[in-house]
């Protein structure tokens, strides 16, 4: 292998390093070295490497937040090209060595990003081919490939494999596409039929090292020289610094420096045990904000009903609402409640900053590794190909979490001290201070005629997203609002609607947002919570549709089933296969169709079931649970749940199994436990004592994951794959408060399902 | 600061720091290792669990100085001559870890259970296992895992002709 192979090599064990791929050919010399240019997308020799023991390895601009999407690159990838899976590995967003494909995000993994990856590695099998062709003297249409190896299909002796084909040179082939998304070659994908890695289910390659401890996170980096920081976050919302007592942390061994800017307080010391110190013990003078940052959390919902509107999305209309809302023979209104919940990452945010050699290197599990090298480099005036982001794994960073904002902390702090910095934040930082998925109030009205159709339905959604932040953007991450950074306006979030097929006469759905009076350097700040606001639209619409069945004494599976059989075809299939998902899950967990309540019965324990529906981007699931209902306390007990889930082209059925099953578990526990706490001054939600969140006593009995194709033409050779990260968790809300419902004639509109509230819901219902 | 000893995972060390420093830091931050993980601080999620005296221990929340002479193991240390725990095994056999972060303290908390009582009834796994949070909800392969486990202890302690509780 010549020293001109774009190659990545680890160095101090951890370090993925890169050579530039423009064929400068010096190596990277770990941290200080650079700068880092782009990597070129148009190039095939960014993407894939292949060696001449006929190994290779892929490049890609993701990153895997446990999911297993590193090893379906692998596969959908190694079976383009033909190679067997296990002489592939995978090198994933790191900034100065993989192309930006933007990490992970909405899900988008296999659905948007899996197309390049599969068209670069069709193309490179081409290229491959044609040298075949050239070297053996026989044409293409006369080859076959199996396993890395060309052979002539009338003589299997003759042949050559790939490694002897490209191992050691640059494919140098031109790539074209208006961007990433779009990058191709000339060659064609294959049909789905023809893969033979796609399907099955090799182990994720990162376990082993998850399990027996040998695996460097994030949290691990380290490098000569490294000192601990800590922040001191104001004690009060929207305080202002007054003054810092420097003495007060005189005695702490170790302390480097007591770092501020505007309202942002850091400490700096060799040791990280001496930061924590010194965090705890330095005096800090805040000033309270003249009027109250946010109404307590027991008040939210009166004010934000009450509140004037910030902002609002124009109204989906269909039909005539009012007229069919004056026509029905019945009209049903009701509001829902959804607090804030907080991502509450198990492992508080962390990153650590390299500024040797006037250049940054972080190291961070950020999702967005690319958006935080952009971000970084706008804050701190730097040249962007001064900056790389190192990506690591690291805990739940699913979303919009506060590793963005460790991320830039890191990096001030080390550009001022002059010395790589690791930060990590304390508990109470990280549940308190967190980004937060908004609080909804939900209103809703539905109209059923005399025959118990449903012919109108309101939806109209107020979140308190009122400055929703984006990922690593230099003028909104923490950091910066703390220094007093301000953009002209925040950026509106949205109060998300409902999405569902079914086919109602007359719709309106509705979205504003609210303002509560804080807006900057807030706690309760707002961005994308593992699938952003869609728990909270669907606890209400589809808790309202059962509402409705009840009403209209109709089983609330027959209900919904005659709603999507009422709607018309769309893109996607989707009215199709959200028929087949419900009938999926039906069947397995034997549906008994009835109305709801059931007929309460006399014990201690309440049983009932319910489903629910939905489909995010083109995923659709559907859920069914039969929950316990303990009547002297209140405990909700899921006994058994089935997931019926559509994602299309299933590239690892074992993984995407598990990541449904822990979806479910995670939307059960945002139903069942996760609120943000807050009093007029500060959250009060600081740690897992009082921010509670599913535990191993709360695991159904039964978890049941069906992989359903719904598709109408379920043989088609384009089968496409969509996502499968998010969907699962949106219906868990109403579907428990369905099965409640069902269990014991009492509806709970406000989530979380807390035995307290329960129980006191039970005790007014007289149940 | 005082010179502290210590035995991890059978190798002696010793320690100049504050003899009220948290043991979690010195594994991490002098010790090089990284199993045992930070993850609230207060002992309540399990993040950092390392196994001291048969107990699993919550290392955020313990003295350094309390430990002394006492033998620690880590998730590090929980293969023999190369050859993964039986539980170790089984979370690969089982896929169980999604981001894996608090997979540490999953493991080390089964660890001391299994060693207590192995072959628990599902009530004993997920009592004994109550308070290992994951945020992931990898909550269902966990206890699978634990059950796999349990099964290949019992096997192997059955051949080796010891005791076996049912």
């Amino acid at each position: 292998m010549t020293a001109s192979r774009r190659d990545f090599i680890k160095t101090s064990g951890f370090l993925v390093v890169g050579i530039g791929v423009a064929g400068d050919l010096s190596f990277a010399q770990g941290p200080g070295a650079g700068p880092y240019p782009d990597v070129d997308f148009r190039q095939l020799d960014s993407w894939i490497v292949i060696r001449q023991d006929n190994t290779a390895t892929f490049f890609v601009g993701k990153t895997d937040l446990g999911q297993g999407t590193g090893t379906a690159f692998r596969q959908i990838m190694a079976d383009e090209l033909d190679m067997p899976y296990d002489k592939t590995a995978c090198v994933m967003g790191n900034t100065d060595v993989t192309v930006d494909q933007g990490g992970s995000g909405g899900s988008d993994a296999l659905q948007t990003d899996g197309y390049p990856m599969r068209r670069v590695a069709a193309e490179a099998r081409r290229v491959l081919l044609e040298m075949a062709s050239a070297r053996l003297g026989v044409p293409v249409a006369q080859l076959v490939v199996s396993d890395s190896v060309v052979s002539v299909a009338a003589d299997p002796s003759k042949k050559v494999s790939y490694g002897e084909l490209i191992g050691g040179k640059r494919f140098n082939v031109t790539l074209t596409g208006n961007n990433i998304n779009a990058t191709t070659g000339v060659a064609k994908l294959k049909d789905v039929q023809q893969f033979k890695i796609v399907g099955t289910s090799p182990q994720r390659y990162d376990i082993p090292a998850k399990v027996d401890g040998s695996l460097k996170w994030a949290v691990d980096a380290k490098v000569p020289g490294m000192v601990h920081a800590r922040n001191v976050k104001p004690a009060f919302a929207g305080a202002k610094l007054v003054s810092i007592d420097e003495s007060s942390v005189k005695g702490v061994p170790g302390l480097i420096k007591v770092v501020s800017k505007g309202n942002y307080v850091a400490v700096v010391c060799e040791r990280e045990e001496q930061a924590i110190q010194a965090a705890r013990q330095l005096k800090v003078t805040w000033q309270k904000p003249a009027a109250a940052p946010f109404p307590a959390s027991d008040d939210l919902f009166t004010f934000m009903r009450r509140a004037e509107l910030t902002s609002s999305a124009p109204p989906i209309v269909v039909g005539n609402l009012d007229a069919s809302i004056k026509g029905a023979a019945k009209v049903l209104e009701a509001d829902y409640e959804i607090p804030f919940q907080g991502h509450t990452s198990i492992g508080p945010a962390h990153a650590m900053a390299d500024p040797s050699n006037d250049q940054l290197t972080i190291y961070s599990n950020d999702m967005k590794s690319y958006g935080l090298r952009d971000g970084v480099a706008e804050f701190l005036k730097i040249p962007r190909d001064r900056v790389r982001v190192v990506w690591m794994e690291g805990p739940q960073a699913y979303g919009r979490t506060a590793a963005d904002d460790a991320g830039f902390e890191a990096a001030f702090l080390a550009k001022e001290i002059g010395r790589p910095v690791r930060i990590q934040w304390m508990r109470n930082e990280e549940t308190a201070w967190d980004t937060k998925g908004p609080a909804f109030a939900v209103k809703v009205r539905g109209g059923l005629d005399a025959q118990g159709n449903l012919v109108a339905f309101d939806y109209d959604a107020r979140s308190a997203d009122f400055n929703h932040l984006g990922y690593n953007e230099h003028d909104t991450v923490l950091i910066s609002q703390l220094m007093g950074n301000r953009r002209a306006m925040p950026a509106r979030g949205s109060a998300a609607m409902p999405d569902d097929k079914y086919g109602i006469p007359s719709r309106r759905m509705a979205a504003s947002v609210v303002s509560l009076p804080l807006i900057w350097e807030t706690p309760l700040r707002t961005g994308n919570l593992r699938d952003p606001n869609g728990p909270q639209a669907t606890f209400a619409s589809e808790s309202f549709i059962d509402e409705l069945a009840a009403a209209a004494n109709a089983d609330p599976l027959e209900f919904r089933l005659k709603l999507l059989n009422a709607s018309e075809e769309d893109s996607g299939f989707k009215r199709a296969r959200s028929i087949a998902a419900l009938k999926a899950a039906a069947e397995a967990f034997k549906w008994d169709p009835r109305p709801s309540p059931k007929r309460v019965s006399s014990g201690e324990i309440l049983t009932g079931r319910g489903v629910a529906y939905t489909f995010r981007s083109q995923t659709v699931v559907a859920q069914m649970a039969e929950v316990e209902v303990n009547r002297r306390t209140g405990r909700v007990w899921v006994k058994r749940i089935v997931v019926a889930h559509d994602c299309g082209l299933v590239i690892n059925p074992e993984t995407l199994r598990r990541v449904v099953e822990a979806g479910a578990l995670y939307g059960l526990s945002r139903a069942l436990y996760e609120e943000v706490r807050f009093d007029t001054e500060k959250v009060t939600s600081v740690d897992w004592a009082s921010s509670p969140t599913l535990t191993h006593t709360d695991t159904p009995e039964s978890l049941e994951v069906l992989i359903v194709n719904g598709d109408p033409n379920p043989k088609r050779p384009d089968l496409p794959h969509y996502g499968a990260g998010e969907t699962m968790i949106k219906p868990m809300m109403a579907l428990i408060g369905n099965a409640i419902f069902d269990a014991t004639g009492v509806r709970l509109r406000r989530v979380p399902f807390r035995s307290a509230r329960v129980l006191a819901a039970l005790k007014s219902g007289n149940v | 600061m005082a010179n502290i000893n210590l035995r991890v995972n059978g190798k002696a060390h010793t320690v100049d720091v504050d003899p009220a420093t948290p043991l979690l830091y010195v594994l991490r931050n002098d010790l090089d290792l990284q199993g045992p993980r930070f993850g609230c601080g207060l002992g309540q999620c399990g993040a950092c669990t390392v196994i001291i005296k048969g107990e699993a221990v919550r290392s955020c929340i313990r003295p350094i100085s309390t430990v002394q002479g006492a033998e620690i193991t880590t998730l590090e240390g929980l293969s023999q001559n190369g050859k993964l725990h039986p539980l170790q095994q089984a979370w690969i056999d089982e896929q169980v870890p999604a981001c894996g972060f608090c997979q540490n303290g999953q493991i080390m908390t089964a660890k001391a259970l299994l060693d207590k009582t192995p072959a628990p009834t599902d009530a004993q796994i997920r009592q004994g296992m109550a308070n290992t949070l994951c945020r992931c909800m990898t909550y269902y392969r966990i206890q699978a895992a634990i059950k796999r486990a349990s099964k290949t202890v019992s096997t192997a302690s059955n051949e080796s002709g010891s005791e076996v509780i049912a």
